[in-house]
């Protein structure tokens, strides 16, 4: 029984212990739920192609989480480097969509139906939805970085003015883009749902950039030792305003797909409640919402655990307007466990077995 | 002065895990005396301090107090404040934005019958121990809009005010200029002629022999001694405090390092910066290594530090290569060919989570930028290289810093800076915490950097070590550089420069 | 000597300078209102003194938030929590008074003691366990509007005639008839404001009295100031945060009530930005994020301001048809400026020093 317990000690010391542990609950909570309904046990891995599509409860995990895992991106590097949260981002997504639909449609109208009602091509409007979120994060980052405020505060801001901006700039109403070319993004690639393979790339290309320049290893020093990390040379201000400006991006990005999802911009709707999704998913897996190290994969496992567990809760019965309640717990619970209290009383339980080992072996 | 003994601790010792902070150490406090409390760096001061005031659950030894003796115990600084030991930190523990009355009275504030705070009973009160103490306030104004030296003595006002018989200033003066120095000094004085027991923790050597009467040195958690000040000179006090540890006194200096090129590296003129270090001139030659001496707190760190950069120099100029620049943030001192090691290495040193292969490679890499980044290959082999080179013990190159041991982690942070081959490396402590064998391999690897044709920096508060390596000692003292010394380079001389009293 | 005496005033008050800005921003702002659009031939009725005592009327709620929200912020901290916490107090109310004819007589006293418990919780795990309040304010926000729709998703309009609709449609006239106008039919218009809009008021003087008069107010002001220090000089901090989140959710649950009183109905999206809005009053009147400085007139003057703008929209119809989010991105856009002074203050001192 002890080897067990030491083994436990030991892997849970391991980064990815908490998001794999997690996803391994649901597992088991789908696989209960699953028997009990008298399914297929394994009936939420199974998944099929119909109409050229692929369908199943696992791929819609994959797909509904995406927006999720893209902000989870950039909110990883952001808990790391500043020890706080962008709060923003839901809104920011809202905002970056209600540009976009705005610019193609051109404001005030509120349909386009023909390719030949565009303002502009389609890339432009996402990118241009994707620009002004980074310069979200541009203003997040200039607040949280030179002017020393609290990133909760700082993102207090857009989390106010993001969706009110975005219903000024649709004119209060929503604006429908019933474009084939426009709902590629939340629709499907091929069989593939398109939202899972935008996450995919972008997943992919942080990935890339974490392994080919250092900005991995800067941010996790900035966030661990400040002080250090600039007598080393590294100039903390740039590293986190560069963090805040990524995660606008990143906002941006799943605020096209959700846009796109839904062919309309709906800036009450895109993106609401996503900001706790994304900070659930960073603390899921297995970072710590006070900075320093940080693991990419586990939020991503954290991401799409998260929107598994919401599915399931779906599936279960309970109602979409509901659900927060059980996030909450659930991130009440991990941020108890991690709390300063709590890790200084298993500390100090620690130092007194090792202390009072020490005393009897000196004596 | 014979006044009663008011405070006797006795066999105090205290030990954290691994390291022996105390051992059996005496301190006597009598009432009406200024009693300085001395030593360097690790001596166990703060510690004692902290074993008296609750904060360090000590596991041996017994407190006194009283002139009934009656043994106590503190759990806390509260239970500490209530048997009438009152501290007053170097950084002021009062809170800036509420005004000087509330500070002065907060948690304790007159009430009036009903139970609410009595504002103007607490006006008066507080204006009365002003007026006592002399200190000219308003007492209506907010903490913050008094200078630290007022801030300072309103914190005194509050423990005076409790009714304590032992008052701790730990460190008051470092933040203070010359006149509020004074101003200060007056205030305890005039608390001494009143019956209170002053526990003045501080490095000035000056202000010790101004206003103290006893002295108690420490060194390596032990008690050198307890002394008069007037039966303590100089010298002997700092030979007390500074001693001699266990070293190969074999030299590793050859004829050949004795020589110095005349080509001048680093040329610093007038550099300063306030409160930290007073307006200096060094230079340095290439292939030098220059010792920066004196007592913890008087200076070395802070003047290394401005010319580095790390604490912005405010005045002055530096001329690096015979080029004038001026440094603006470490990374620019890097890109010149600079490094520093500094002397806390758990705040400024280490970053904990990190690796030790990333820890070893972080300012090689800032000098790459963070776009270039350096191929893992090249990575491992100089992570592995200096593993070697400095024996540091470690079960992998991917073991998290913050396992290794003290002194391994210095080693960690030693390797960071010879990664970067700079010609001018600042080593400040380098050797503190490392076993003795080690400390030697490090003195000859300074050496060696020398007669690669690098200048060094090299600060230590053991002069021996210094002078097996060093070609010039510039000597500090109380925030300032006071003197230089080429020839004669002897414990003795050494030591009388830092003494002072006859400037040399 | 006489550098003591020069010591006095190191620096200008920047403090008492915000405050001056927040008064005179909405003395302006309302001015601005008056010449719009209540001079002369343009009157549309903001000259009426009714028009300012509505905005009394339609933020009593949003000012016991707010000085709740004012404590909490002397500490230090944040509540995001508190519009989801009145969006359930209100379900909470209509459903049972509608759906479950219970008696306010119980229900008023039992939306009170939830937010005591709320409050407690929260307290608990900000001040002892020393976990961040945003994250926890929020988890309690997202806690409570969830728990809104568990009670109920459909809306809940109170209509059973108890003494909780009674109160909330009293109106308390202006003394000797003060203000009055007579409308285009001849009728003697007494401007009038109702019971919440008194309660708002009263809570704002005994939370001032509070704040100055007793010690757990000034340890908020010590807590916020420097913890550490407040720590050593004996205050128990962590008492002192837990009651400041006890006291924000219980004032919280009395806005909900207020709130209640002026809606008469529960549903899942009231009191939406309803913290923010609070926050802003907050900061506005001359709360420091940073904690340590503060008062409840400042915040009751932020929710003024408020207030004023949303008056000032709804006599703009151009503006009024951009719906409600015109006022929100006003707040936002004042609350950024007042954020960035604060920040800018902070750093002249810091220079000063």
């Amino acid at each position: 029984m002890k080897s067990v317990i030491d083994w436990l000690k030991k892997v849970s010391k391991k980064p990815l212990f908490l998001p794999l542990v997690s996803v391994f609950l649901v597992l088991v909570i789908n696989l209960v739920y699953d028997a009990i309904q008298g399914n297929y046990v394994f009936e939420f891995l199974k998944f099929e192609l119909k109409e050229g599509a692929l369908y199943g409860r696992i791929i819609d995990i994959l797909n509904r989480g995406s927006e999720a895992a893209i902000l989870a991106i950039g909110m990883t590097l952001v808990v790391s480097s500043s020890a706080g949260t962008d709060i923003s981002v839901g809104s920011v997504m809202s905002l970056a969509g209600s540009l976009c639909c705005m610019l193609l449609a051109g404001f005030g109208v509120t349909h386009v139906r023909e390719l030949g009602e565009l303002q502009m091509p389609i890339f432009v409007g996402v990118i241009a939805g994707i620009a002004v979120a980074g310069l979200c994060g541009l203003f997040n980052g200039f607040l949280v970085a030179k002017m020393k405020i609290q990133p909760m505060v700082a993102t207090l801001i857009f989390f106010t003015a993001g969706r009110a901006i975005g219903l000024l700039l649709t004119n209060n109403k929503m604006v429908y883009i019933h474009l084939e070319q426009f709902k590629v993004f939340g629709g499907k690639l091929w069989i593939f749902p398109t939202p899972t393979v935008i996450a995919a790339a972008c997943i992919l290309v942080m990935a890339i950039i974490l392994k080919t320049t250092s900005l991995g290893m800067y941010v996790q020093s900035v966030g661990i030792n400040p002080k250090a990390s600039r007598i080393a040379g590294i100039n903390s201000v740039a590293i986190i305003l560069l963090c805040y400006v990524i995660c606008g991006l990143f906002s941006g990005v799943a605020g096209i797909v959700a846009t796109s999802r839904i062919y309309s911009a709906d800036s009450n709707n895109i993106g609401l409640n996503l900001e706790l999704d994304a900070i659930l998913a960073v603390a899921l897996g297995g970072n710590s919402l006070g900075g320093g190290r940080f693991n990419l994969a586990g939020s991503i496992i954290g991401a799409y655990t998260i929107q598994a567990i919401t599915t399931t809760m779906y599936a279960l019965g309970v109602a979409k307007a509901q659900a927060p309640v059980y996030k909450a717990i659930i991130v009440i619970l991990i941020v108890v466990v991690q709390s300063p209290a709590v890790k200084a009383y298993f500390a100090h339980r620690k130092a007194q077995k090792e202390g009072g080992l020490a005393v009897a072996g000196r004596s | 002065m014979s006044n009663e003994v008011i405070l006797s601790m006795r066999g105090i010792c205290m030990t954290f895990p691994g390291v022996k902070a105390l051992s059996n150490v005496d301190f006597t406090l009598r009432s009406g005396e200024i009693h300085a409390l001395m030593g360097e760096n690790g001596a166990g001061k703060s510690t004692l301090i902290k074993c008296l005031t609750g904060v360090n659950d000590f596991e041996k030894g017994e407190i006194f107090m009283g002139p009934e003796m009656r043994p106590i115990r503190n759990h806390s600084t509260l239970e500490a404040q209530k048997n009438g030991i009152a501290t007053v930190y170097q950084e002021v523990n009062l809170c800036p934005n509420l005004s000087v009355a509330e500070n002065l009275f907060i948690g304790r504030e007159p009430l009036t019958k009903f139970g609410t705070i009595n504002h103007k009973a607490m006006l008066n009160r507080a204006r009365e121990l002003m007026k006592k103490l002399d200190i000219q306030v308003d007492v209506t104004q907010a903490l913050e809009n008094y200078s630290i030296a007022l801030q300072q003595m309103i914190a005194i006002a509050r423990a005076v005010d409790m009714e304590s018989k032992v008052l701790i200033l730990d460190e008051p003066t470092s933040s203070l200029d010359d006149n509020e120095v004074e101003k200060l000094f007056k205030m305890m004085r005039a608390l001494r002629d009143e019956g209170i027991g002053i526990i003045f923790v501080t490095h000035f050597l000056e202000q010790v022999y101004a206003v103290c009467d006893r002295i108690t040195v420490l060194r390596n958690g032990q008690l050198v001694g307890e002394y008069e000040i007037s039966d303590l000179p100089r010298l002997k006090l700092v030979a007390a405090m500074m001693g001699k540890d266990f070293d190969d006194l074999q030299s590793i200096k050859s004829k050949e390092d004795e020589a110095v090129s005349e080509e001048v590296l680093i040329d610093a003129k007038g550099l300063s910066h306030v409160r930290k270090i007073k307006p200096f001139d060094l230079d340095i030659h290439k292939g030098e290594v220059i010792g920066l001496t004196g007592l913890l707190g008087s200076g070395r760190s802070e003047l290394a530090r401005c010319i580095y950069g790390a604490d912005k120099a405010q005045t002055g100029t530096l001329k690096v290569k015979g080029k004038e620049t001026k440094i603006n943030a470490p990374i620019d001192a890097m890109r010149l060919g600079m490094g520093l090691l500094p002397d806390d290495r758990k705040a400024e040193g280490i970053v904990e989570d990190l690796s030790v292969r990333e820890n070893i490679m972080l300012a090689m890499q800032s000098l790459a930028g963070v776009v270039k980044r350096i191929p893992m290959e090249k990575q491992m082999e100089i992570t592995k290289k200096f593993i070697d080179l400095l024996d540091i013990k470690t079960p992998s190159t991917e073991t998290l810093v913050k396992q290794l041991s003290g002194g391994n982690q210095q080693k960690v942070i030693i390797a960071r800076w010879l990664a970067t081959n700079p010609d001018f490396l600042i080593l400040d402590e380098p050797t503190r915490g490392i076993d003795v064998g080690t400390k030697t391999e490090i003195q000859k690897l300074v050496v060696d950097l020398a007669r690669q044709g690098k200048s060094v920096i090299f600060i230590s508060s053991e002069i021996e070590e210094m002078l097996r390596t060093c070609n010039r000692l510039a000597v500090l003292r109380d925030g300032e550089k006071v003197g230089e010394l080429t020839e004669d380079l002897s414990q003795e001389s050494v030591m009388k420069v830092i003494a002072g009293g006859e400037r040399s | 000597m006489e550098k003591n005496n020069m010591n006095k005033k190191k620096n200008i008050n920047s403090h008492s300078i915000l405050l001056l800005i927040t008064v005179g921003l909405f003395i302006l702002l309302y001015a601005a209102g008056y010449f719009m659009y209540g001079f002369g031939a343009n009157a549309k009725g903001f000259e009426k003194l009714q028009n300012f005592l509505d905005i009394f009327r339609t933020n009593a709620a949003l000012i016991c938030i707010a000085c709740g929200m004012t404590c909490v912020m002397l500490t230090g901290g944040i509540d995001i929590s508190v519009g989801s916490l009145v969006a359930m107090d209100c379900m909470i109310l209509s459903v049972g008074m509608e759906n479950s004819g219970i008696s306010p007589t119980l229900l008023v006293p039992f939306v009170l003691l939830i937010g005591i418990v709320f409050g407690a919780v929260q307290g608990y795990l900000i001040g002892y366990l020393g976990i961040q309040p945003f994250i926890v304010t929020m988890a309690g926000m997202f806690f409570a509007r969830g728990m809104t729709a568990m009670i109920c998703t459909d809306q809940v309009n109170i209509t059973v005639d108890n003494w909780f609709k009674q109160v909330a449609g009293i109106k308390v006239y202006m003394p000797f008839e003060l203000g009055a106008v007579v409308n285009k039919r001849g009728v003697k218009m007494v401007p009038y404001v109702n019971i919440p809009v008194i309660i708002a008021l009263v809570v704002v003087v005994l939370v001032f009295l509070m704040l100055r008069y007793t010690r757990t107010g000034r340890s908020m002001y010590a807590v916020g100031g420097n913890q550490q220090s407040a720590a050593l000089m004996g205050l128990n901090t962590k008492r002192t945060k837990m009651i400041t989140y006890i006291l924000s959710s219980f004032l919280c649950s009395i806005g909900g009530v207020l709130y209640c009183m002026n809606t008469m109905c529960g549903t899942t999206t009231q009191a939406l930005g309803l913290e923010m809005k609070a926050i802003s009053s907050a900061v506005i009147g001359g709360t420091l994020l940073t904690g340590g400085v503060g008062n409840v007139f400042g915040s009751f003057v932020g929710v003024l301001i408020n207030g004023t703008i949303n008056s000032l929209v709804s006599f703009n119809g151009e503006l009024t048809r951009l719906g409600g989010t015109v006022p929100n991105v006003v707040s936002a856009f004042l609350l950024f400026v007042f954020i960035m002074l604060q920040a800018v203050f902070a750093k002249l001192r810091e220079r000063k020093q």
